[in-house]
């Protein structure tokens, strides 16, 4: 190929141009990537070196089951997947953007920054509802001696290993009135029946319960929590901030402001940034679902 | 060719649009299979998990795989997409190289994370046995 052949007898380094052959702006934001790689790099193996360090930790696909409109069904890995495949495609239609840019299309550019921007939206609001249904689910769990009703937080997992049956029986004697009214309507919904419910004596409601059915667990590992929000929600924040850049950049783009510069060479550069994202989630989704 | 903006930069790529759609198309497919491939891997484990007793090692060479397939995915995205696999090689051993640091960050922390985890086995029951998952507690 010609190009090779001039390339490897051009001097890179005597003077008056780019020894990497690609603009400063560009290539600042290559070292800006290289070092967030090392910020993401060291969230995940933190979280890698707690995880080993533990003789239990839950499993994500214990954890990770639910799925929009789905109720409790049992559903592992389905919606993760529906959020990568969000995130995959989006990346593509940003390649397809930048590629609009080299050929000065400024329509091409707005059509596939709008496709970009809400696939990003759209993985966003995926976050939000599994953030939500973690946060707000109701799972019963054995903790001295009782039982108790918690959500994924910060500060308590519900995924430990299921509870023997026998210790849940004695546990229940200690659970609070209202912890066992509540543990009474898992499962019946509806007004009429926490009416009934609420009538009932403290043994009658003991009675109702059935304690196969509430699928009680210990406690998992606390830093659970701490990690996955937090590493997820960097990332959140990643994906967020990418879709202010890229609104920031179709902005540009209809106000012409790029066609009168002559080159779409900042569309490339927020195009680095998008697709780091999507390269993070690539390794979020293996470390927090997958394995 | 010569950048319009940068006379500094000393050529530009160019491919013509039907190579480019192709190799965008060949990637996304790729990127894709992989995906699909590794969400089996994915519900493999989980049904070997659900099992009587699980066999750890198998459980352990399709993370293996996994994470591999992973790096696969991890190097199409910023060779193609990103278009660092089409930059002058001084400029892609910049980053490459830096990132080499992975291979001890990762292999030294998770080994003292498991290091960490041995020493309070063996000097504290207590935290043994009140952590040890056992067969009837199992993960599930």
């Amino acid at each position: 190929m010609a190009t090779t052949a001039t390339l490897q007898q051009t001097k890179w380094w005597t003077g008056g141009k780019s020894p990497f052959n690609m603009e400063y702006g560009k290539l600042m934001m290559w070292y800006f990537l290289m070092s967030d790689a090392f910020t993401f790099g060291a969230f995940l193996i933190s979280y890698g070196t707690i995880r080993f360090s533990q003789n239990f930790w839950p499993d994500p696909n214990v954890v990770f089951n639910a799925f929009p409109g789905a109720g409790h069904a049992n559903l592992p890995l389905a919606f993760v997947s529906v959020m990568t495949f969000v995130l995959i495609i989006s990346s593509v239609t940003m390649v397809l953007a930048v590629h609009a840019g080299h050929s000065n299309d400024k329509k091409g550019v707005v059509k596939w920054l709008i496709w970009t921007i809400i696939g990003g939206a759209a993985f966003l609001g995926c976050q939000a509802w599994e953030w939500h249904h973690l946060i707000t689910g109701e799972h019963v769990v054995l903790a001295g001696g009782k039982l108790e009703v918690i959500g994924q937080s910060m500060r308590g997992n519900p995924w430990g290993g299921l509870a023997p049956q026998e210790e849940v029986m004695a546990a229940l004697q200690n659970t609070s009135h209202e912890t066992l009214l509540q543990l009474s309507q898992m499962g019946h919904h509806g007004a009429s029946a926490t009416a009934d419910h609420a009538a009932l004596t403290h043994d009658q409601l003991l009675n109702s319960i059935q304690v196969a059915d509430l699928h009680v667990r210990e406690k998992g590992p606390v830093a659970f929590g701490g990690y996955f929000f937090g590493i997820t929600g960097f990332h959140g924040f990643h994906v967020f901030s990418g879709v202010i850049i890229n609104i920031v950049m179709l902005l540009m783009t209809q106000k012409g402001v790029f066609e009168r510069r002559g080159h779409y060479l900042m569309i490339e550069k927020a195009g680095l940034y998008w697709h780091f994202v999507d390269l993070v989630w690539v390794f979020v989704f293996l470390c927090f679902y997958l394995i | 060719m010569q950048h319009p903006a940068f006379e500094e930069v000393t050529f530009q790529h160019h491919t013509d649009d039907a190579t480019f759609k192709k190799k965008v198309r060949n990637t996304t497919i790729l990127l894709s299979v992989i995906t699909i491939i590794e969400l089996i891997i994915g519900l493999l484990i989980y049904n070997i998990h659900k099992g009587e007793s699980p066999n750890e090692l198998l459980v352990l060479m399709f993370k293996g795989m996994v994470c591999i397939l992973t790096l696969a995915k991890a190097y199409y995205i910023v060779s193609v997409f990103m278009h660092l696999g089409d930059e002058i090689r001084n400029m892609i051993m910049t980053i490459v190289v830096p990132l080499l640091l992975f291979i001890w960050f990762i292999g030294a922390f998770i080994w003292d994370g498991n290091s960490y985890k041995n020493l309070r086995n063996t000097y504290d029951k207590h935290y043994k046995e009140s952590t040890m998952p056992t067969p009837h507690k199992g993960g599930h």
